[in-house]
């Protein structure tokens, strides 16, 4: 099976500071990665370069494009790498506001997307946003209202609806559930689950929540200092832990 | 279909003056089709350890964890998590699930994630959740505030929902009462029927003399314990 991302050898410097340094890893159709360590481990800085919102001082990411297979984001042209950040890839900011038009209609972003690739009929248009309202728990009632109107929790279901919509093959998070109360967070990790299966979406996810990444990835990537210290199965790692600072991290979760 | 052959484990205690605590040395273990065989040996002996490393759960130090054609001890994460999905079925001691996902849903997931169709799934996990008595009323609701013996039967509904050729059942006859624990026993026996290679760690001694073929006491693989 090719993978659908194949990172080899990532660097990126700030002057002479680490970003991060020799990542490098393959990520298969369906599968949901998480990346964790603490703040400034260069996780971020990683998810950025991947996504094409950063370019790396060294290394290659190749992503298997539909039309050519495997190839290397870094070096196609920003035109290509736009079509693709509109179409197989989504990108969902820990701050919904980074990822929505603020004020333009709930219907008006997620359709957005769809216009973007192409799609011209109105009626269709607003007859897909309301069907992605409708699977990220959003009323139809609320399509012509703005964000700036919705919860922290809403705003961050309709910048998933707008993401989603074009049916990409793989979704970035960056904190997708940071700064949401609990029972919203539970609600927006179950709704992700969905999808990832129902779609059989392929994810990074970048938090630092142990527990997100426990219920969301199927492996773990654990990041301190721009390095990548430890990785494997999600499970295997917070619980049989082998690298120290891994060890600390696991062992200073609050238990509820 | 399940081979251990002289595997190792030690875990090592980075922020607690890197203490080294050889937790397993030289098990071995084959366990074929339809077969039961339960681990023994006092708490803290390894078995639960034993079962973790089996699942991929645990990483292996040395030696073969073969399950089916996989040898779980050099396997990459991707063939792990196939493995769990299509061959090898866990029963834990606890239910860890999503918060709000409903119960019917908790129980249907393994056949989802295995192609099964919404409603077949769900058909199924309904058929499993009345055989182990968990009243209708309670489906709608996610398990995570049901009392211990029905997030148990929750737990065990769950791992039965696939027929997985291999079984790894850790005491899933604990906090249950007699009737249910019955039906545990019952469908233990028929997994073993249509051809399950299980291994189960069960305190409960009549339920293990009645379902196990053999047993393995993995005391003699406890560095510091063994005679």
């Amino acid at each position: 099976m090719t993978p659908l991302l194949q990172v080899e050898h990532i660097a990126k410097f700030y002057g002479s500071r680490i970003g991060c340094t020799d990542v490098s890893f393959d990520l298969y159709p369906g599968e949901v990665m998480g990346i964790v360590g603490e703040s400034g481990s260069g996780k971020s800085t990683l998810l950025n370069c991947l996504a094409g919102h950063l370019t790396p001082d060294r290394g290659a990411v190749r992503f298997d494009t539909r039309a050519d297979g495997l190839r290397d984001t870094v070096t196609m042209s920003e035109p290509e790498r736009r079509m693709l950040s509109r179409t197989d890839w989504a990108f969902v900011h820990q701050h919904a506001r980074d990822g929505l038009r603020m004020n333009v209609s709930a219907g008006g972003n997620v359709g957005e997307r769809l216009m973007a690739v192409n799609a011209r009929h109105y009626g269709e248009i607003r007859a897909q946003a309301i069907d992605w309202l409708g699977r990220v728990e959003i009323n139809e009632d609320r399509i012509d209202d703005r964000p700036t109107a919705f919860s922290g929790g809403m705003q961050q279901r309709l910048q998933i609806a707008r993401n989603l919509v074009t049916g990409p093959r793989l979704v970035f998070m960056d904190e997708p559930t940071g700064g949401l109360d609990v029972s919203v967070q539970a609600r927006l990790l179950d709704l992700l689950r969905g999808l990832v299966r129902e779609m059989n979406l392929s994810a990074i996810i970048v938090t630092h929540d142990l527990a997100v990444v426990r219920l969301l990835a199927d492996r773990l990537m654990v990041m301190k200092d721009g390095h990548v210290i430890e990785t494997g199965l999600t499970d295997q790692v917070l619980d049989d832990p082998q690298h120290a600072y891994t060890q600390l991290l696991v062992s200073s979760v609050l238990q509820v | 279909m399940i081979r251990i052959e002289n595997v190792s484990k030690s875990f090592v205690l980075h922020n607690q003056g890197a203490a080294e605590i050889p937790v397993m040395q030289g098990a071995s273990l084959r366990v074929a089709a339809g077969e039961c065989v339960a681990l023994v040996g006092a708490s803290g002996a390894g078995k639960s350890t034993l079962m973790r490393m089996l699942y991929g759960n645990y990483l292996t130090a040395s030696g073969q964890m073969i399950v089916g054609d996989l040898d779980v001890a050099k396997a990459a994460p991707r063939e792990i998590i196939q493995l769990r999905r299509y061959t090898l079925g866990y029963v834990s001691q606890f239910l860890r699930v999503v918060p709000r996902v409903s119960t019917l849903d908790v129980v249907a997931e393994p056949l989802l994630m295995t192609g099964t169709s919404m409603d077949d799934a769900h058909a199924q996990a309904e058929i499993l959740l009345a055989r182990l008595n968990i009243p209708q009323r309670l489906w709608p609701l996610s398990p995570t505030t049901f009392s211990g013996g029905e997030q148990q039967r929750v737990n065990i509904a769950r791992g039965f929902a696939y027929p997985y050729p291999a079984l790894l059942l850790d005491e899933p006859t604990a906090s249950l009462d007699p009737t249910n624990r019955a039906t545990v026993l019952d469908m233990i026996a028929e997994a073993k029927a249509r051809g399950a290679a299980i291994i189960g760690i069960f305190h409960d001694a009549a339920a293990r003399d009645a379902i196990c073929d053999r047993q393995l006491d993995v005391t003699q693989f406890t560095p510091g314990l063994a005679a």
